[in-house]
């Protein structure tokens, strides 16, 4: 009896807590979104003339849609060079031993975790000896080794749960070990690949503090955003992240829902 | 039954990748520190040790370490206190709708970092939401300016940032906890209290100390919440090595520092791994 009564209020302090924290989560977003209608431009309470100007002045604007397009091309050779190396790198750490497979394995996960400055200086240093200028190319290659981290932990999860029956079946029924990579271990994996290919998509998208020492003349969007931060504040920039929060909802949704779908199907 | 040849082919293009891209650069890192600028701005390659002796007796580098360690403290106490309940009451108490509101925590991450800053800049700014909100409501007469350009603004945009990466991984360990531990504990008459801190929170101590970790870490190297918020009170480590690196134009004492911090979070995450193994229970 008092086990039950004293846990109402202590969820109810819980629950509380929770609205409260997801209240300061939220607030940020409501006020960007919020204020991307507000004619008056950013801050002032209430807000009011609510308008679409600020979407027309984005559609408007060139140098904002030109670092769109930048940043598409940097997340997909990020995207590319990532998991190109990140999923071989998730069948080492599964199935191979090597010297020094220990601190290969710390060196892949450290970008990571380690403050993005640290990465971006050391990948400078690099292209600065070998005489490589900064370009859209150098902020790709810093991403993609920076999020090869990100391939290997999502695939390396994958195969912990992988039977490896059907890959020992396809090499003994004659196939070798590229049909069985192709047509056996790739497929059973397809969902860490996605969800992988996903993650280092949008981390790309939204990567600064990385790009930010590699930057040559074309600007990321991320970096657009910053350069117009510097100099005020304008209502266009809260247009340009409301349309791509919806954007990054929308994934989310369609990739929960393919989730679901796939260990239904599995279950 | 994997072949040589499957094994060194899975093996050796990411190892050679990560060592020309990840390796290789952190040793360049390593080598700038101990070189040093000319006077007419070459850098020159004798070994010595005058950039770690700047570090740590000019009061600008190691005060400036300092006070970002304590703002990355601060960070971290206040995404666990705020976290922690959280992610106890999605594990224990949320019942159906414990997916959604696991997808809500999520969700932020998905708003870009830098947006996010900009706006919690437009809600505490002297002619900002909050501001132009008391005065609207007269709750003060004029704005209050100790919101934005301080420790204080870079604090809390941090924690507003780290707080999903704190609730994670306790969440997860909290998911783990098999609930009949719980029940058995509640069956040899222990109290709520007893069995949460005898309990459960033990059983969640390897999620809290990888939370902890991240929240420190990773605002520890952060510049861009200090330059957008922080005004010069708010100046953190990672600023001055932007600095060097910029218009100071000396990368040899940048790479120190860099390397000093980079000293400063492997050895955080050495202690947090073992401190994970040592309380993890299976």
């Amino acid at each position: 009896m008092s086990a039950g009564d004293s846990n109402i209020p202590k969820s109810r302090w819980l629950l509380i807590h929770a609205a409260a924290v997801f209240a300061f989560l939220y607030l940020p977003i409501a006020v960007l979104i919020l204020y991307s209608f507000n004619g008056q431009g950013v801050g002032g309470f209430p807000p009011h003339h609510l308008t679409l100007d600020w979407y027309r002045i984005l559609f408007a604007d060139r140098p904002i849609w030109d670092s769109i397009l930048n940043s598409l091309q940097v997340a997909f050779a990020a995207m590319a060079i990532a998991l190109t190396f990140g999923i071989p790198a998730a069948l080492a750490l599964d199935r191979t031993q090597f010297p020094g497979k220990a601190l290969f394995r710390r060196l892949v996960l450290l970008p990571l975790i380690l403050p993005g400055i640290i990465t971006g200086l050391s990948l400078l240093m690099l292209f600065n000896a070998m005489g490589t200028k900064l370009s859209l190319m150098t902020i790709a290659l810093g991403h993609g080794t920076a999020l090869i981290s990100v391939a290997t932990t999502e695939v390396f999860a994958g195969l912990q749960k992988l039977d490896r029956a059907q890959e020992e079946a396809s090499l003994d029924l004659g196939a070798n070990y590229w049909q069985t990579f192709w047509r056996v271990t790739v497929p059973n994996l397809k969902l860490p690949i996605i969800g992988a290919a996903l993650l280092i998509f949008t981390l790309s998208m939204d990567e600064i503090a990385v790009s930010f020492f590699l930057i040559g003349r074309d600007n990321t969007l991320p970096l657009e955003i910053w350069g117009r931060l510097r100099r005020g504040i304008t209502p266009e920039i809260n247009a340009v992240s409301t349309i791509i929060f919806i954007f990054s909802l929308v994934t989310i949704v369609v990739w929960y829902r393919l989730r679901v779908r796939a260990e239904v199907g599995t279950g | 039954m994997f072949s040589r040849a499957y094994k060194t082919v899975v093996t050796l293009p990411p190892l050679l990748w990560v060592t020309v891209f990840l390796l290789v650069p952190y040793a360049l890192m390593f080598c700038y520190s101990f070189w040093s600028v000319s006077p007419s701005q070459l850098i020159v390659h004798s070994w010595n040790l005058q950039n770690y002796k700047d570090l740590f007796q000019k009061p600008t580098y190691w005060q400036t370490l300092l006070r970002s360690m304590w703002i990355a403290a601060r960070v971290m106490l206040f995404s666990l206190l705020l976290g922690y309940p959280l992610a106890y009451f999605l594990s224990f108490y949320a019942g159906k709708r414990k997916d959604l509101l696991y997808q809500l925590v999520i969700i932020p991450l998905w708003v870009s970092y830098l947006v996010r800053a900009y706006a919690w800049k437009t809600i505490l700014g002297s002619d900002g939401v909050l501001n132009t909100l008391l005065q609207y409501v007269h709750l003060t007469k004029h704005p209050l300016d100790f919101l934005l350009y301080s420790p204080f603004a870079v604090v809390l945009t941090l924690t507003h940032i780290y707080t999903p990466f704190t609730i994670l991984p306790i969440y997860a360990a909290l998911e783990h906890i098999p609930r009949n531990l719980v029940e058995a504990s509640h069956d040899l008459g222990a109290t709520p209290a007893q069995t949460f801190w005898k309990v459960i929170f033990p059983l969640s101590i390897p999620g809290v100390v990888a939370g902890a970790t991240f929240a420190f870490v990773l605002s520890l190297g952060d510049f861009l919440a200090p330059l957008l918020l922080g005004g010069p009170s708010g100046i953190m480590i990672s600023n001055i090595v932007v600095s060097l690196f910029g218009a100071a134009f000396n990368w040899p004492l940048g790479a120190a520092i860099s390397l000093g911090m980079l000293v400063i979070v492997v050895s955080l995450l050495f202690l947090s791994e073992r401190l994970e193994k040592k309380w993890s229970f299976s």
